[in-house]
């Protein structure tokens, strides 16, 4: 069981059958658009734990750049006559490049200090998305065009739901293919000993940017699946609160585990949904849920489970 | 084959090395000794660009390094290992290895985010090639071992294999005998006699006298952060002003015990 959770080949192949099961057990398409939230929001969070837990760095702003993806495919259609798929990569881009023009700076700085500068980052964003509402429609956010693939309209709950699992599925694969190659073994060795990291070699500067950088595509591109997925999008995308949920999912479901950032992801997701019984204490309770978590999980839900199965033999 | 020049840094008021020159050949062992305190492992960390010199310069094959970091340094041949063990704890003993390696790699990350075939070929021989250096140091057995659970002399070793997967030209070694039982020194005290013998040049840093005297070519004396003595073992423990400074009387003994 143990070594399954490690052979990238069981996880996407794991992972695809779930995808594939899921809507037959579901009552209403209400179901499915939950799933969907979850695949485009454990998109994000798997980038996110590239970042955190294979380099060790944190990302307190990371939201800006889910902000930049969601916003190309508003402003793509609305104001350039661009097709929104191609807002989509050109979002990515600039996240990807602005990534690494404010990357090369902050990511210099350690802990408590990166955290304050990638927080600073997400504000700076959202706040240019909320004042420059000639493109963007301000605070009150703006509608975004449905995606047209091959004349194809992309609109019902099951298209989206496929859809976003396929991207699912592709950032999966791509995250663990990191795994046991040149640059995911540098990416460990520098979360371990930056030190020894250097000494063999590695240019470890370089290589927190790159990881900056593969986390924000993520980012971005989750943003766009979820504003033409909502046909909406607001500032809040871009806003401190998402950015704290995204690291919430990379912790929750363990630093380092990409099954851990859906799962993480998945939990992020659907208790706000399973705990509207507690009306006005919703939000109450899910504090209260996440810190017993992390209290009695610390390394997070996939971690944990995966050690007890293998105590458990 | 390294040259250090005049090298001195200061913080704040404090001298931590002062003046220090010194070379270290190919194939030879040099060995830094000095009582506590006396700054080599700060001269360690002046030469392998983990501080930056205030004056003097270091010269590696030639070519002067003194500005560079550590990891332009490793791509120029020259490697070490920490006092204080710096190994990738959350990495299998192989991975550790593996990483030393980075250097020599081709390396391309959309090929690896693609995991494209040359990934996968090209993770085979450098898993081979670790696997040899561990044979070399004794923990080819431990290969699939995490490296958090070594013991002790372990980690000393796998660092050591490590500094060698980067293909150095001079090696750093701080106190790798430190903590070792006498059977795992002398696995060690072999080690750094083999790694000479491949015309590397050795720089150690080391309290066991016994070991210094047996394996040194040369020896270097500090004190406070400067220069005391520099000759072979013969000349060192020959001289009145080591006696003298070095550890008082108890420590006279020791050297002259040895």
């Amino acid at each position: 069981m143990t070594a399954l959770l490690n052979n990238r080949y069981a996880i996407v192949a794991a992972l695809a059958v779930v995808i594939a099961i899921l809507p037959f057990t579901f009552p209403s398409s209400y179901y499915l658009r939950v799933a969907s939230l979850v695949w485009v929001s454990a998109f994000a969070s798997i980038g996110l734990n590239v970042l955190m837990g294979k380099a060790g760095q944190v990302s307190l702003g990371h939201a800006a750049f889910f902000g930049i993806g969601a916003y190309s495919t508003a402003i793509g259609p609305a104001h350039l006559g661009l097709p929104s798929w191609a807002s989509l990569v050109i979002g990515a881009c600039v996240s990807g490049l602005l990534a690494y023009l404010v990357g090369r700076p902050i990511l210099r700085l350690k802990g408590h200090y990166l955290a304050i500068a990638t927080l600073g980052f997400g504000v700076l964003v959202a706040l240019v998305i909320t004042t420059e509402s000639r493109w963007t429609g301000g605070p009150d956010g703006m509608p975004v065009a449905k995606l047209t693939v091959f004349g194809w309209r992309i609109g019902t709950a099951y298209a989206w739901y496929w859809l976003s699992g396929a991207f699912l599925l592709l950032g999966a694969w791509i995250a663990l293919n990191l795994d046991d190659t040149p640059t995911g073994r540098a990416l460990l060795a520098l979360h371990d000993s930056e030190v020894a990291a250097r000494v063999v070699g590695i240019d470890v500067a370089g290589l927190k940017l790159r990881a900056f950088v593969i986390a924000a595509v993520y980012a971005s591109i989750a943003g766009s699946l979820l504003a033409m997925m909502n046909g909406f999008v607001n500032p809040d995308l871009a806003g401190f609160q998402h950015s704290v949920e995204l690291v919430t999912m990379v912790v929750l479901g363990g630093l380092g585990s990409i099954v851990g950032s859906i799962v993480g992801a998945a939990v992020l997701v659907v208790l706000p949904q399973a705990l509207t019984v507690f009306q006005e204490y919703e939000n109450l309770m899910l504090g209260f849920i996440i810190i017993v978590a992390m209290v009695f999980m610390r390394d997070g839900i996939v971690p944990m489970a995966s050690k007890l199965i293998a105590s458990a033999r | 084959m390294l040259a250090v020049k005049n090298i001195g840094i200061s913080f704040g008021a404090l001298k931590a090395i002062d003046d220090v020159s010194f070379s270290a050949s190919a194939g030879q062992i040099l060995t830094v000794i000095g009582p506590n305190g006396a700054g080599k492992t700060t001269l360690f960390n002046v030469i392998s660009g983990v501080y930056v010199a205030s004056h003097g310069s270091v010269e590696l094959g030639g070519e002067d390094v003194t500005s560079l970091g550590p990891d332009a340094l490793a791509a120029r041949g020259l490697s070490r290992t920490f006092q204080n063990l710096q190994i990738f704890q959350r990495m299998t003993v192989v991975q550790n290895v593996m990483v030393g390696r980075h250097l020599k790699e081709r390396r391309n990350l959309f090929a690896d985010l693609l995991r494209l075939p040359s990934v996968g070929r090209q993770n085979r021989e450098t898993r081979e090639a670790a696997l040899q250096l561990l044979d070399e140091v004794g923990l080819r057995d431990k290969a699939d071992v995490l490296a958090g659970d070594l013991s002790y002399g372990g980690c000393k070793r796998l660092e050591i294999a490590r500094a060698l997967a980067t293909g150095p030209r001079v090696l750093l070694l701080d106190e790798p005998a430190a903590g070792c039982n006498a059977v795992e020194t002398e696995d060690i005290d072999r080690l750094i006699c083999r790694v000479a013998d491949k015309g590397i040049a050795v720089v150690l840093v080391e309290h066991d006298m016994k070991l210094v005297m047996k394996i040194s070519h040369r020896i270097l004396v500090l004190d406070r952060g400067r220069f005391l003595a520099e000759g072979t073992p013969a000349e060192v423990r020959a001289n009145p002003v080591v006696h003298q400074a070095y550890l008082g009387n108890r420590g006279a003994k020791e050297v002259q015990g040895a």
